[in-house]
């Protein structure tokens, strides 16, 4: 769906009001001409937000319009990018997944521990990933052939992460394997003294798939399929139990990428690490314009929705003298107000239909 | 054990395995007995200052303020919704009048602790209320809508604690947390009042039913002249009133309010005690029963593995597992197929359960929805208007 073909030829306005209008009575105009409900649209909102965000931090703040600034939102939430790309999938079939944060506690913890009683990092790397995809597909499988609520197994696969984690190892392990400091420490130095970490490139790699997965292949267009409407998919003959158990297991094997991203950043693994992650994740993909009811959404939204959170957290930490909790207040604010502001164009949207 | 009215007391005559609170009931009695087994003093009661003492109080009392958020979460789920926010409005709640305390002149006089404990309600409603308005009036899904007060809920109360943990001493407030009635802890006490009330007026009044009719079906409740808007609000209202009431408790129990970890989860496990009692996450049914049993079963199961020595890094694995265990019993598929092994009567799958409709008949005579003359009418009654009958008999 993009803003062009839902748009009807706008229509002369009547000379005598013409140059009466208003910077807001045009920019009205202009919203209604517009579908202000397709996804386009909302991700083109997020992204002006973070222009602003991020213009109002420049304005502000001596040293935020530096280059490292907006790189270091990427450094810093490289995790949970992978993360909210795997929500993305799930939200999208009208399902969600509670389990990701504890899944990424999972992963730094058996990393750590693996590579601490001297596992060779690439198989550790592989396990790790296996498992999170097969939590993922365990899950899946409970949500489409028990038919019990996403909600409710993915809570009950967070129970069992967690425990997991407090089983394997309670307190912190370091992580000194060469390869993961190797990767955590050295960066990729860009033009204009700033640099990247490979995390980052990982991500934006999981970005970029996630892209041509949900726009390019059968899967993605069977994933938007079941998010409109599952009995309808099904009665199309598409393949509603694969899919909806492979959004499941590419949300596990995300999260438990995140963790592995998440252990390079951090360098350790514990079983209290990204508790309240698969919040901020939900919030950065309903931020990014993403229907929680399914079906509707871009994962470049989700992309944003997360940039526009680091940014807010790198605004506060600028503030001195802010404190620490106005990260959560503002982030609700943002939340009510992007959510009312889908409500209100979809049910304009719905009523046109 | 508590009571509550069965929903059919009548009526049901034989155990109807299809139930899941019979299961739920069931696993209840069978970690009970399990204890009795294994740890033969759990059931030991003694009196010691007029005050009942032993396991089975232990675990009444720590399961109070799950159960009490259960039960008003029971209600919300019970018209298809879900509160995320709960353990946030807890944490505000218990926030807000410890800073009235500590902050007052007298800290130590009931007055005070009134004054404390009526403020927290109060702001405790007021949440409520928006919870209900984002939900009822804009019409925002409700995990979404009280996920926001989750978010933004925690950062508030650090805001009315300055991001300190608040300790006071006051001596009306802490009966909340540390005193007795009748030889019980007060907890209990009180959360057996609002379980009974609550159970008064839902199943011997129309309430339930129309809580449970606007669960099924919002739209037809509001045609067949159930006022779903209203019914909606106050069940939010309800039980962000009921998490006030359980930050009061847990804070006054420990004389200290942190804004951090007060609460922390208790929606989840509040929400785990409903689902485990066999009210379906789709709404349309509840039952009270079931909760109180759910939340017994939490609170045992801790209890058990704690008083069992199990190492501390292995009690969150082992309530996993349990509650898995519980879930995969209550599946449609697998209740359907034990019960055709067991050769007893067809699977019978409970319509509280999201099967996905197989024929469109239900649905047809809903199609045509929203005919504006019914929309005008409220009431069944206050209309002579023959199509609007027609229609609503159609909707019935």
């Amino acid at each position: 769906m993009t803003v062009s073909d839902t748009r009807p030829a706008p229509a002369p306005a009547p000379e005598d009001t013409a140059p009466r209008r208003t910077a807001a009575q045009s920019a009205y105009a202009w919203l209604r001409r517009t579908d202000t409900g397709s996804s386009t649209f909302s991700v083109l909102v997020t992204a002006v937000l973070l222009v602003v965000l991020f213009g109002a931090g420049s304005a502000r703040y001596e040293n935020f319009g530096y280059p490292q600034v907006a790189l270091n939102l990427l450094v810093d939430n490289a995790h949970l990018i992978v993360l909210a790309v795997g929500m993305t999938f799930v939200i999208l079939t009208g399902g969600i997944d509670l389990s990701s944060g504890a899944v990424v506690a999972l992963s730094t913890v058996v990393t750590a521990s693996l590579l601490e009683a001297g596992w060779p990092a690439p198989v550790v790397i592989v396990l790790v990933l296996a498992i999170g995809s097969s939590l993922g597909w365990a899950m899946g499988a409970a949500v489409h052939h028990l038919q019990l609520q996403p909600f409710i197994v993915t809570l009950a696969g967070m129970f069992l992460a967690r425990g997991l984690c407090f089983v394997i190892s309670e307190p912190s392990i370091p992580i000194r394997d060469e390869l993961f400091t190797g990767l955590a420490q050295n960066v990729i130095e860009l033009p204009g003294n700033t640099y990247l970490t490979y995390g980052v490139v990982i991500a934006l790699v999981v970005v970029a798939v996630a892209v041509y997965v949900l726009h390019r292949t059968r899967f993605g267009r069977t994933v938007y399929a079941i998010g409109g409407s599952e009995q309808s998919a099904g009665l199309m003959g598409l393949a509603v139990g694969r899919t909806k158990v492979g959004v499941y297991v590419i949300s596990g094997f995300c999260s438990a990428l995140g963790g592995l991203l998440f252990s390079l950043y951090i360098l350790s693994g514990w079983s209290l690490h990204a508790i309240g992650l698969e919040l901020d994740a939900i919030a950065a993909v309903v931020i990014g314009g993403t229907l929680l009811t399914g079906g509707r959404g871009l994962v470049v939204g989700s992309l944003l929705g997360v940039l526009v959170l680091g940014t807010i957290q790198s605004l506060i930490s600028f503030d001195g003298g802010l404190s620490s909790w106005w990260t959560k207040i503002t982030i609700g604010v943002l939340l009510l107000v992007f959510v009312v502001v889908q409500r209100v164009t979809t049910r304009r949207d719905r009523s046109v239909t | 054990m508590p009571e509550t009215p069965s929903p059919t007391p009548t009526r049901r005559r034989r155990v109807d395995l299809s139930s899941p609170v019979v299961w739920a009931a069931a696993a209840l009695l069978a970690l009970l007995l399990f204890n009795a087994v294994v740890n033969p003093g759990f059931f030991g009661l003694r009196i010691q200052d007029g005050h009942l003492f032993g396991s089975p109080v232990d675990v009444l009392k720590n399961s109070a303020p799950t159960l009490l958020i259960a039960v008003g979460m029971t209600l919300v789920i019970a018209t298809r919704g879900i509160d995320l926010s709960v353990g946030a409005v807890l944490a505000i709640s218990g926030s807000v009048a410890f800073t009235i305390i500590e902050g007052s002149s007298d800290p130590t006089s009931t007055g005070t602790a009134v004054v404390a404990i009526l403020t927290a309600l109060a702001v405790g409603l007021l949440l409520g209320a928006w919870n209900g308005f984002l939900v009822s009036v804009i019409g925002i899904q409700p995990i979404i809508a009280t996920l926001v007060l989750m978010t933004a809920g925690r950062g508030l109360a650090m805001l009315v604690t300055d991001g300190q943990i608040i300790t006071a001493e006051s001596p009306a407030f802490n009966w909340l947390g540390g005193g007795f009635v009748l030889g019980l802890p007060a907890q209990v006490v009180l959360t057996l009042a609002v379980l009974l009330l609550v159970a008064a007026l839902t199943r011997r009044t129309a309430l339930g039913t129309l809580i449970e009719a606007v669960g099924t079906n919002p739209e037809a409740a509001r045609l067949a002249g159930v006022r779903s808007r209203s019914i909606t609000w106050t069940v939010y209202v309800f039980v962000a009133f009921t998490a006030a009431v359980a930050g009061l408790m847990t804070t006054a129990n420990v004389s200290a309010a942190d804004a951090n970890r007060a609460g922390l989860f208790i929606e989840l496990d509040a929400i785990l005690a409903v689902v485990i009692g066999g009210t379906s996450l789709a709404g349309g049914r509840y039952s009270l029963t079931g909760t109180v049993i759910g939340a017994l079963i939490l609170q045992t199961l801790t209890t058990t593995v704690l008083t069992m020595g199990v190492p501390d890094e292995y009690i969150r694995l082992f309530k996993a597992v349990v509650i898995i265990a519980v879930f995969l019993l209550q599946a449609p598929r697998i209740r359907a197929a034990l019960s055709r092994r067991r050769g007893g009567p067809r699977a019978v799958t409970s319509p509280a359960v999201p099967v996905p409709p197989v024929d469109g008949a239900d649905a047809r005579p809903l199609t045509p929805a929203v005919p504006a003359p019914a929309r005008a009418a409220d009431g069944p009654s206050s209309t002579s208007d023959s199509s609007v009958d027609s229609d609503q008999g159609a909707l019935r």
